[in-house]
């Protein structure tokens, strides 16, 4: 389903990703673990391509894009490569200005040319698998973190990407709130959809992961089954790593 | 004190001055205040969007533009536009040219009103936009503007009062507006201060008006946010 090769991308003068490779089937949840600052949002930007890779190849369902320094996308290129892919952002950002139900729809009738009438009716069932059937008319300003977390999730999932992005998407959230949003996710994982999660929940990771990839400076350093990368990792930056985060 | 006849004499004219001050007021301060407000929003529109779009020749004449009439008096742009335009052949009616004129210098006012509205929407409502497969115009259209739109009404509605008023300077180049009219009417009955004090509770009404629906529409863009 995703095929990344020696992918790089440059912020001025910084290399921020040296040269990633990986794959990731279909319908397997692959997350992405790893110190700050180390690439994992930049890359998962570059499966959008909200941020443009310098140099690499990304092949995503029957697309592939070759990238070397001469490369110019267009924006239809962009847009039809894009529409592979939902994104959920760690600060959520619902478009305040629509109810929950609207946010879910807008792309729906904006992009996929649906009607209202289809749309809100595709609207309604998604929030009701994230358990929000009842605030579907509330604003965002009305719901809580985790409530507009869950919208966002919808809200990606309405456009049928073959792949969910997920960015930190509990890291805003209050602690108690974690639990319903990493729900919704699971559910979705144990579906067989394909997704890309970045987080830092290793409880996650290992519940719901079929694949776990630790990057380090700009690299895949090290990947695997969460067995294998949690109770068998060899390499010393993923060791100390895992040490750190599992305090032991 | 005034007498009991001078008051009788004053409410006098001041009784024949109303629809006469009235009609000026109708026949050209608003109707000048509703066509330059449009126009003007609708260049201010295509400015601010311009000078965001980083298409460098058109960024640097909407900058040019805005520099200009931001950076020289009303009165003087009233003056050049129609005392000055006609030495070089160019002849405008006075209502013509205080409609180029309003809608030049309201353009680029609200160009900046406009183009910082948009700027200060949060760049993850783009990326947001983006991530359910719009293109930047659709982001615009969509998910933006009307963002954009209510952070901008307030600034908005001021200028849009302001510029009630600053219709009255378009009787500097004989345009018999409101403020004209009452200008006249005090040059032959002498009765300056009564006469000013009823041409400004006519703006003063117009304003109120303005702002009454200035606030409906704060409140109908205003959805969405908490109170
Ligand atoms: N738009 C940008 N312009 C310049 N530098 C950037 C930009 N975005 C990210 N960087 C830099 O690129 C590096 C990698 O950032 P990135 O956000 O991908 O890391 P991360 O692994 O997601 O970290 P975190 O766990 O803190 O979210 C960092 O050094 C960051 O400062
Ligand atoms: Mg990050």
């Amino acid at each position: 389903m995703i095929t990344i090769d020696n992918l790089h991308k440059w912020f001025d003068k910084l290399e921020v990703l040296k040269g990633v490779s990986l794959s990731i089937e279909k319908g397997k949840t692959a997350v992405i673990i790893g110190p700050s600052g180390s690439g994992k949002t930049t890359l998962l930007r570059c499966l959008n391509l909200l941020e443009l890779p310098d140099k690499g190849t990304i092949t995503l369902g029957d697309k592939t894009l070759n990238i070397t320094a001469g490369t110019r996308l267009k924006q239809a290129e962009i847009v039809s490569f894009r529409k592979q892919t939902g994104m959920v952002f760690q600060g959520y950002n619902l478009f305040p200005h629509l109810t929950a139900a609207e946010n879910v729809m807008e792309g729906q009738v904006s992009v996929l040319k649906r009607s209202k009438d289809d749309a809100r009716k595709k609207a309604l069932s998604l929030l009701e698998k994230v358990g929000l059937r009842d605030r579907a008319d509330m604003y965002p300003f009305q719901l809580s973190g985790g409530q507009q977390q869950r919208v966002g999730i919808a809200r990606a999932m309405a456009m049928d990407p073959e792949v969910l992005l997920f960015d930190e998407p509990t890291s805003a959230l209050d602690p108690e709130l974690v639990g319903e949003v990493l729900k919704v996710m699971k559910d979705l994982a144990n579906e067989g959809r394909t997704m890309v999660v970045v987080t830092h929940e290793m409880k996650f990771a290992n519940e719901a992961a079929d694949q776990v990839i630790f990057m380090d400076g700009g690299v895949v350093v090290e990947q695997g089954t969460p067995n294998e990368l949690f109770h068998a990792a060899r390499n010393p930056r993923t060791l100390q790593f895992l040490n750190k985060v599992f305090e032991r | 004190m005034v007498g009991e006849e001078r008051t009788e004499r004053i409410i006098g004219i001041l009784g024949e001055s109303f629809f006469p001050i009235l009609m000026a007021g109708l026949q050209y301060t608003i109707p000048l205040t509703l066509i330059t407000f449009t126009l003007g929003l609708i260049l201010a529109f295509f400015t601010a969007v311009a000078r965001i779009s980083g298409f460098i020749p058109l960024v640097l004449l909407t900058r040019f533009y805005v520099w200009i009439f931001r950076g020289t008096p009303l009165l003087v742009q009233l003056f050049i536009i129609f005392y000055g335009l006609p030495s070089v052949g160019v002849t405008l009616s006075p209502f013509a040219a205080a409609v180029i004129v309003f809608t030049l210098n309201k353009g680029a006012y609200s160009s900046e009103i406009i183009r910082a509205a948009i700027l200060s929407i949060h760049k993850g409502q783009w990326e947001a936009a983006y991530s359910i497969g719009m293109t930047k115009s659709q982001a615009m259209k969509r998910i933006v503007l009307p963002q954009a739109v209510r952070v901008s009404l307030p600034p908005l509605g001021n200028s849009f009062i302001s510029l009630v008023k600053d219709t009255s300077l378009a009787a500097t180049i004989t345009v018999t507006e409101l403020f004209q009219k009452g200008q006249q009417i005090a040059a032959v009955t002498y009765e300056p201060l009564w006469l000013y004090i009823e041409v400004a509770l006519f703006y003063l009404i117009f304003s109120t008006v303005l702002s009454y629906f200035q606030g409906r529409l704060e409140i109908r863009y205003g959805r969405g946010v908490a109170k």
